[in-house]
């Protein structure tokens, strides 16, 4: 932790994974500063030997808070709610806990990981589009099913949930890999609604310290 | 499901259906499994009745409480809420993030990468190398952050969801043939929860589906 005590953020701009975190940060108002890991430049800057200290898994993001380093985005997320749960980001009720964590784990699980960085310098440049599509169009397939089930204003009801950060950052992986989006109206309509807020825009990879001039919004 | 029992969706073999039965065997939930044999028939897990019930076309999924939930955390953390004891996650939030790192490590950083359907992508003469490369860096971290966090378990001295993920995976290196040599951590934990009779019992080599040549 640093002098001021704040919090700090291992982050990359474009890292769905951080994205996540950055949301729950911005939503219960909590003030952190960024130490930014390029995942590209000097052979990808997660593999120093100082970050693989502070996580082995040598991702983002991490998160050094309370005299603790956590890592793996929802663990963060879920240990952000315990103790700050103003405003909260996981319903009271189980069921409804449930499906909020369902959904957030076919992302975490079910889509992002088989396209992320490592997996798609596995699979070569030139196949790396068709992989990453054949990642993410049978999960979206299968959570615009769900959501039909659990959907309100958000992926879960109408308060905003731990779904509905995985859900944005999902989205602009999407995009990143041309994804039509047209076979998915209630991911879409939840995307629209959700970038609408706040934190979805403060959060966003086109505003971090770490953002590339030309990309910067 | 006229007895009222909760019914599980799953295959022997499944290393995330795995991880579900030991939580209903700790807490002592009685349950009905329903086997989803994911090789058979091009695969039962793509039949139209299986996806009403999970549109990922995945085990395991678990039907309790007039509710389905899919996602083996999703469904161990429902059962934690309403099934309090034995309990699966320590109280105090540093230690329930660490359980929760561990098991995400395992859930999302280490699994997904040498699960069916991606071994299917990369084609059969491929799926040893591909595995074995998606197990060991998750193994090599995992082995890294056992030395903080472990005790006897995968934090400190009780079972936790992080075990529940453990074993399993364990189960999946040993089948991809990965050396566990330089995991010495992971491999001691693993031996020691093997001898609790709630990893027994659901163990892939005792299960309604189990084929006879594999039964123990």
């Amino acid at each position: 932790m640093t002098e001021s005590g704040k919090p700090i953020l291992y982050s990359y701009f474009r890292s769905s994974c951080s994205w996540r975190v950055r949301i729950a940060l911005a939503l219960k108002s909590i003030d952190f500063e960024t130490v930014p890991i390029n995942l590209i430049k000097d052979g990808g800057q997660q593999f120093s030997e100082e970050f693989q200290a502070l996580n082995p898994m040598k991702q983002v993001p991490a998160l050094k808070i309370d005299g603790i380093t956590i890592a793996q985005s929802l663990a963060i997320i879920e240990y952000l709610e315990e103790t700050r749960p103003t405003p909260r980001l996981l319903p009271q009720d189980p069921k409804k806990r449930a499906q909020v964590r369902m959904i957030s784990d076919i992302i975490t699980s079910g889509i992002q990981p088989l396209q992320n960085l490592s997996v798609l310098k596995q699979v070569g440049q030139e196949n790396q589009l068709t992989w990453a599509q054949k990642a993410i169009r049978p999960g979206f397939n299968a959570l615009e099913q769900v959501l039909w089930s659990t959907a309100g204003k958000y992926c879960v009801g109408d308060e905003v949930s731990m779904a509905d950060l995985c859900l944005v950052p999902q989205v602009a992986n999407a995009e990143r890999f041309k994804v039509d989006l047209t076979p998915y109206p209630t991911i879409s309509r939840i995307n629209k609604t959700l970038m609408a807020l706040e934190a979805f825009q403060v959060s966003h990879p086109c505003r971090q310290p770490d953002t590339p001039p030309e990309l910067r919004a």
